[in-house]
């Protein structure tokens, strides 16, 4: 099937379920559908990378089956798993028959787990394949991932090969807390989504918070990326933004002054140390003034 | 140059500025291109992105080689087409009539280099500045580079742009306070004004510098300028040669490599093989299946820790060095058992109270350098007398159970270098390393002592976060 017809396509449509996408990403998203390969994205926490697959979702009216990962994850995680515990059940039950007749019975559909990487292959459906954080499993998953990724297909022993019948939206997302190997990264498409530009970001909160005060927007927007720059341990990322102005909202604080943002700064700045800087720096700023 | 020649010298230039682009990415990189068409530049260059492109930190040099090699404009005007007409495009190029296209689009093409003209250009730019009009501000910077960064050369093909001379002639921050003004009125506070204009003038240098260089690019060819303008990523640059700015961007790079050393080596430790079998839980767990012990459980393995002591040279040639592996030797602290830190140019000094956990980098670095006055008494380096100091003061530091680590060039000013002294250190500590800054090709040469060290203790070539990492993660 065709995702999006173009990058204009898919930029707007993304728009219209409320994923406000910079340029180069909507060019990503519409190359990946249309060349039919994995994309990557990378980038800091809470820019929307999740966000991302999800939107793709509800823009195509495609299911969204999501495998998050994590370290220990393992092929009976990720792929599939004989519901072991039911086929004893089945062995306990079956009296008198003979080893042939069961051994046939419980390799069968009723008792395969079928996991998110298998679900999506088998889906006939329209469905967008989210593998989050992939950065946090174990080099052997991605060997595992590998397989899957450049030929849709799964091969079970009892069963047989498994081959996608409609090829999944894959999206994988990482943090780049480790580098994947060269060859998960060179069957995907590579996108990295950065903060976004202030307009981009004034934007998005406003759209997540439409009651919210245009000028107070702005100047919102406008003391995140200074605080952005700062080089702090944890950057603000857009959920924390967003989330400062249901604060500010709930507050019903009509302007971001010093005070303001001094009994807020914990919604924003997770890190004592980083509380310290941002003070310190909004006080050095305040001398300033005349 | 066809179009396939254009994509195929593009890959080649990546692959020279180290980018890793395989046969099979160029391959894709044209079904993409196929997708997007080759008639918007944008999209042709996030086409090549998408599938050349594989680590963030490689889209600065990507985009630079891609801004050489599909330039924007050719000459001074527009050239929309040049991508579709790679022929005629080429045509343009060589004629370098640049004077005629602005004749063409009504500039004045009798006055190019004078006063006033330089008047009208900074007036036109104050505009565009206070405006934030990102079009205009292409514009002008491409003009700008036209009009005063030309530098002619004596025969043909000898000339070339500058992108200094031109910011020279313009100074564009001399407008910072114009523009400041400007934004004050549409009702930005002071703050946000003056930091507003810094940005948007620097932007404005980016785009000179950008346009001088695909200028260059046009005269001398898009592989000269790949090969001299391009620097190597920030984790390759080595510590000794790296500018301010460079040295800014790799004290914010040293916190993620900490964390992605940590990951690494919790993932290797539990990648070690399991624990003793945890026989409580794993009979537990096995009368859910029956009596059948389908999983087995583990006990957790004891992580094994060093006790680690960093002695480093804090002397002006090596002080950036000492300072960031002090850094992310502290920002894996909970890696090691004890870290215990001591610095000296003549005589050592302990530092460890400096990093308390949670501490701020750039708040350590500073207080580190201030500290610097305790670790000189004579004010030039002295290996020898600063290990003989250490060894009466301080050593009860080092144990079975601790790692020596020391830092710096052993450059000693041909001073006594306290051989006996040192081997005594690295007896009494269960190893000891001496990481070096400087290329190995530089070592024993004038007062570097690298040869006699390196017979006691292993020296390690350390010239950039790459190497630091790999190290730190081995030592670990």
């Amino acid at each position: 099937m065709t995702w999006f017809s173009s990058p204009a396509d898919a930029d707007a449509r993304l728009r219209e379920v409320g994923y406000l996408s910079d340029p180069g990403t909507a060019v990503t998203t519409y190359l990946s559908g249309q060349l039919g390969k994995p994309l990557l994205v990378e980038g800091p926490a809470g820019v929307g990378k999740t966000e991302l697959a999800k939107a793709v979702a509800r823009a195509t009216g495609a299911e969204l089956v999501r495998l998050q990962c994590y370290e220990g994850l393992d092929e009976a995680r990720a792929l599939y798993e004989w519901n072991y515990k039911k086929q004893l059940l089945r062995i306990q039950a079956a009296h008198g028959e003979t080893w042939d007749a069961t051994h046939d019975d419980i390799f069968t559909e009723e008792f395969l787990l079928t996991r998110p990487l298998l679900t999506a292959i088998r889906r006939d459906a329209p469905t967008v394949l989210l593998v989050d954080e992939v950065d946090k499993t174990d080099v052997e998953v991605e060997g595992l991932l590998l397989e899957v990724l450049s030929d849709f297909q799964v091969t079970i022993p009892e069963l047989g090969t498994i081959t996608a019948t409609a090829r999944p939206f894959v999206i994988l997302t990482s943090n780049a807390t480790r580098e994947l190997s060269e060859a998960v990264k060179r069957r995907c498409l590579f996108t990295h989504i950065d903060y976004p530009e202030p307009d981009r970001e004034r934007e998005i909160v406003l759209a997540q918070v439409p009651d919210l005060d245009d000028a107070l927007a702005r100047q919102l927007v406008d003391v995140v990326s200074r605080l952005r720059d700062l080089d702090l341990k944890k950057a603000p990322s857009i959920a924390e933004t967003v989330d400062w102005a249901h604060t500010l909202l709930a507050l019903e604080t009509g302007t971001l002054d010093e005070d303001a943002i001094r009994q807020t700064l914990g919604v924003v700045l997770k890190h004592a140390s980083d509380q310290e800087k941002a003070v310190r720096e909004l006080k050095l700023a305040a001398g300033r003034r005349p | 140059m066809s179009l396939l020649e254009r994509h195929l010298g593009f890959l080649a230039a990546l692959r020279e500025a180290g980018l890793p682009v395989s046969l099979a990415e160029g391959r894709d990189a044209v079904s993409a291109l196929g997708a997007v068409g080759l008639a918007d530049r944008s999209l042709v260059r996030e086409a090549y992105a998408a599938t050349l492109v594989k680590r963030a930190a490689q889209r600065p040099a990507f985009d630079a080689v891609f801004e050489v090699w599909f330039p924007a404009l050719i000459g001074s005007g527009s050239a929309e087409s040049a991508l579709l007409d790679p022929e005629s495009a080429l045509i343009d190029a060589d004629s370098g009539e640049i004077g005629a296209d602005w004749a063409s689009t009504g500039a004045d093409s009798a006055g190019w280099d004078t006063g006033e003209a330089l008047a009208d250009l900074r007036e036109r730019l104050d505009a565009a500045l206070q405006a934030g009009d990102q079009q205009a501000l292409d514009r002008l910077a491409v003009e700008a580079v036209a009009r005063f960064g030309a530098m002619p050369g004596r025969g043909p093909g000898m000339s070339s742009w500058s992108a200094y001379t031109t910011l020279q002639r313009v100074s564009p921050e001399e407008l910072i306070g114009q523009i400041v003004q400007g934004l004050l009125a549409t009702g930005r506070t002071e703050e946000e004004a003056d930091r507003e204009a810094r940005n948007r003038v620097a932007g404005f240098r980016g785009r000179v510098e950008a346009d001088a260089r695909r200028r260059i690019a046009e005269e001398k060819g898009p592989e000269h300028v790949t090969r001299t303008t391009l620097r190597p990523p920030i984790e390759q640059l080595d510590f000794i040669a790296a500018r301010r700015t460079d040295l800014e961007e790799m004290r914010r790079q040293i916190t993620p490599l900490a964390r992605r050393l940590a990951t690494r080596l919790t993932r290797e430790q539990h990648a070690n093989g399991r624990g003793p079998l945890d026989f409580r839980r794993t009979v537990r767990a096995s009368v859910s299946t029956g009596g059948v012990p389908l999983t087995t459980h583990h006990r957790p393995k004891r992580p094994h820790r060093t006790e680690l002591v960093v002695l480093c040279d804090v002397s002006g040639s090596v002080a950036n060095f000492a300072g960031f592996t002090l850094m992310l030797v502290f920002a894996m602290r909970e890696q090691f058992g004890k870290v215990r830190a001591f610095t000296f140019v003549d005589q050592a000094h302990e530092v460890t109270h400096h990093f308390r956990p949670g501490a701020d980098p750039a708040d350590v670095l500073t207080a580190l350098a201030a500290d610097t006055a305790h670790a000189a008494r004579w004010g030039r380096t002295n290996y020898g007398r600063a290990f003989t100091t250490f060894a009466e003061e301080y050593a009860d530091a080092l144990g079975p159970k601790s790692s020596l680590l020391v830092l710096g060039d052993a450059r000693s000013n041909y001073s006594d270098l306290a051989l006996p002294r040192l081997r005594e250190l690295a007896d009494a500590a269960r190893h000891a390393w001496w990481l070096n800054p400087e290329h190995r090709r530089h070592w024993d040469t004038g007062d570097s002592a690298a040869r006699d060290y390196s017979a006691i203790v292993p020296m390690v070539e350390c010239r950039n976060l790459t190497q630091l990492g790999e190290f730190v993660h081995r030592l670990v």
